[in-house]
């Protein structure tokens, strides 16, 4: 090791680098770097111009891959929230039965669902599932002295808040006893909390749900990502106003039959359950759990009035398109870069012609053929390397205005706007190195004889 | 002159004393341009020394190849034949780099159309062989300011080439052709494009340079001009025609 560090060509090398590191270098740069921003500056509109390309190059693919950042960023987020081991089973209201009913006024019942004869099946037939957190969602209003709030009323299992993820805020979720003894207990979110208990703490007063009184034991976390989180076929899209309680209770409550006025007349809707989590022990088996819960379904089911979702399959499809947005980003980033450097040739060429003078005064006082490469070399990267500087100051610009004006995620890494401004510096080099090597190879003579 | 001499300080002394010191020499060069099939001799046989301390004029026709020996004198080309010593270096065989190096350390150029670099100050003009040369920025202002205050443009330093007239450009770039204190200083031309006010006072700065001990060669058409110089040389078909001494 010594020895090689001893040998005279490394030593020489040393020797070089040493060099290249003393003022007077630096010094020379400077003032080379100086001159290349006086000529720039000397033909301002003309530069700017010539850099446009670059800027635009720049600023799109940071702007770009800021926007599809936070879009998978957010998805994931969603997906992850809805557990990357579970599977979401859904009661869905076939389309058949919607549209029939007609315009007879009488009494019309209809039962679509899952069953929990289905969920048993699902358990029992299939290895490797740790939990089955079963639920009935049913809308009711729920009132607190003068107030009212429209709500989901969610009957579960205790499980339901370590499947979603879900934290309480403040109290506990309801317990085995209290599931067993079907009691009038409710867990209630955020939204519900604020609405029906705007100054006071709601803990340990109650709600009424249809004409009954339930202890509020616990208040959930707000939650972040609410669109995927709601379920219940026919539920709104409104912000989740939810109600936690003993699915025991809800049975025992609501039963499994619910009256509604629809517009065709008095309707009868029978769901045993709404939704069911059915977690996964390993994640790798989620998608083939899937797709065999899909299989018993469809042989239990008459028509199609479930839905499966895998959270996973959609965390893995919501990678595959931040993928492919990259990928176009890098295509745009590629095609404005070598626009932008072949302007850059382009207007190095032409100063080169228009400096030919400057370049024989140069070599007549002693500058050699590498002093004028390195002096048009530093000008074309300073051209692109400000080019690259202002685009990066729009490429996250533009996030940012995106992110305020239509409330999109929007994520600008690290690593994108080194990457852009170091691919644009590099630009300058690659397109600078012809027209500088062109110049350097002017004869002195011909070139002081220029006009 | 004794007493100049005296002033001069001690390296000047020696150097009065090794006068006739050969600073320059080309011994038969010739030059021969090929325009495609044509080949054309500018210079056939050429055989010149250069003494230190000389004031030299080059004259003749137009076309008989001065500034194509001023071209070689100053190591811009090289001869098609021959031997050119600059100091002890042979020149004849250096390559590009070396070229450059030696220009940039012994020679200094002044043209006829001034060639200053737009883009800079009248003081970084100056500075611009010591740049080339590597020399720390704060002494090169240091030099080009004393040297631009004795071509009487000290209140001058920030202006641009084209706010100066003619003769003031002129008066620049001899400040700029002294500034790394050359071997020989170079001139083709250098009052060609001025009027005989501001021409006049360019050979005044030349007759001091010289009195201080420069060596200078000039090509002139002007007889007059020329018998300001020590030597005259007359080339004629790219060869010497005659090489007289005056003073
Ligand atoms: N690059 C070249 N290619 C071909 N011929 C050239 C080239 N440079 C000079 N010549 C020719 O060489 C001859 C001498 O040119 P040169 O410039 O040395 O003349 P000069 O004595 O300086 O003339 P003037 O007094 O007009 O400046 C001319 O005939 C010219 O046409
Ligand atoms: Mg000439």
């Amino acid at each position: 090791m010594n020895e090689a560090i001893k040998h005279p060509a490394v030593l020489a090398v040393f020797q070089r680098i040493k060099l290249h590191l003393q003022p007077v270098y630096w010094t020379r740069f400077r003032k080379t770097a100086e001159v290349g921003i006086k000529s720039i500056h000397a033909h301002g509109l003309r530069s700017l111009l010539t850099v446009l390309g670059i800027v635009i190059g720049v600023a799109a693919v940071i702007s770009m891959l800021a926007v599809s950042e936070g879009a998978s960023f957010e998805a994931q987020q969603q997906f992850r929230a809805l557990g990357s081991n579970n599977i979401i089973v859904k009661s869905v209201k076939p389309a058949s039965l919607e549209a029939s009913g007609g315009n007879n006024m009488r009494p019309q019942s209809i039962s679509y669902g899952l069953t929990y004869e289905d969920i048993l099946t699902i358990q029992q037939t299939i290895p490797g599932i740790s939990n089955v957190i079963p639920s009935r969602i049913i809308k009711k209003d729920v009132r607190h002295l003068g107030r009212d709030i429209s709500t989901d009323v969610v009957g579960t299992t205790i499980d339901y808040p370590i499947s979603r993820n879900y934290s309480l805020r403040a109290g506990r979720f309801f317990s085995e006893e209290e599931m067993l003894a079907q009691r009038n207990v409710a867990v209630i979110s955020d939204e519900v909390a604020r609405a029906l208990f705007p100054m006071t703490d709601p803990l340990g007063e109650s709600i009424r749900i249809d004409g009954n009184y339930y202890n509020i034991i616990g208040v959930m976390e707000p939650e972040a990502y609410s669109n995927l989180g709601r379920s219940q076929a026919g539920s709104s899209n409104a912000a989740p106003t939810r109600i936690f309680i003993p699915l025991s209770a809800a049975r025992y409550r609501f039963g499994e039959t619910l009256v509604r006025q629809a517009s065709s007349g008095v309707e009868m809707e029978t769901v045993e359950l709404h939704e069911a989590i059915i977690q996964v022990q390993d994640q790798e088996q989620v998608e083939a759990v899937g797709q065999i819960i899909e299989q018993i379904l469809e042989r239990r089911h008459r028509r199609v009035d479930y839905a499966v979702e895998v959270p996973l399959a959609l965390i893995r499809q919501a990678e595959e398109s931040a993928l492919r947005d990259q990928i176009v980003a890098g295509a745009i980033a590629g095609i404005s870069l070598l626009v932008g450097g072949i302007g850059i040739m382009n207007i190095m060429l032409a100063s080169v012609t228009e400096r030919t003078r400057e370049i024989g005064i140069r070599r007549a006082l002693g500058a050699r053929k590498k002093d004028i490469v390195q002096q048009f070399l530093i000008e074309a990267v300073i051209l692109s390397g400000v080019g690259g500087l202002i685009g990066v100051v729009i490429g996250i610009l533009i996030p940012v205005i995106i992110s305020i004006f239509w409330g999109m995620t929007t994520i600008v890494t690290v690593t994108a706007p080194l990457l852009a401004f170091s691919i644009s510096a590099l630009i300058g080099v690659v397109f600078g190195i012809y027209p500088s090597i062109s110049a350097a190879n002017m004869d002195p003579v011909e070139a002081l004889r220029h006009a | 002159m004794s007493m100049q001499t005296l002033s001069m300080g001690n390296d000047r002394l020696v150097q009065a004393v090794v006068a006739r010191q050969t600073v320059a020499s080309v011994q038969d060069i010739t030059k021969t341009y090929h325009m495609g099939e044509l080949a054309v001799q500018v210079l056939h046989g050429i055989s010149l020394d250069f003494y230190h301390g000389d004031y030299i004029s080059i004259m003749g026709p137009s076309g008989c190849g001065k500034s194509t020996l001023m071209n070689i004198l100053g190591c811009l080309d090289q001869p098609t034949s021959g031997r050119y010593f600059l100091g002890d270096k042979d020149t004849s065989q250096m390559n590009d780099n070396e070229l450059s190096a030696i220009r940039g350390a012994r020679l200094g150029f002044i043209f006829q159309s001034y060639n200053l670099i737009p883009q800079l100050t009248v003081l970084e003009n100056i500075e611009l062989p010591l740049f080339y040369q590597g020399h720390p920025a704060e002494e090169s202002r240091h030099i080009a300011t004393e040297l631009a205050a004795r071509v009487g443009l000290g209140d001058r330093l920030e202006h641009r080439p084209f706010e100066l007239s003619g003769g003031q450009q002129q008066r620049v770039a001899i400040a700029r052709a002294l500034s790394n204190d050359p071997l020989i200083i170079l001139a083709d031309e250098p009052t060609g494009n001025l009027d005989s006010k501001s021409g006049a006072e360019i050979l005044n700065l030349f007759d001091e340079l010289h009195q201080q001990g420069k060596t200078l060669i000039m090509v002139t058409h002007s007889d007059e001009l020329a018998e300001r110089s020590q030597r005259q040389i007359r080339l004629r078909d790219g060869r010497v025609e005659s090489d007289e001494r005056s003073h």
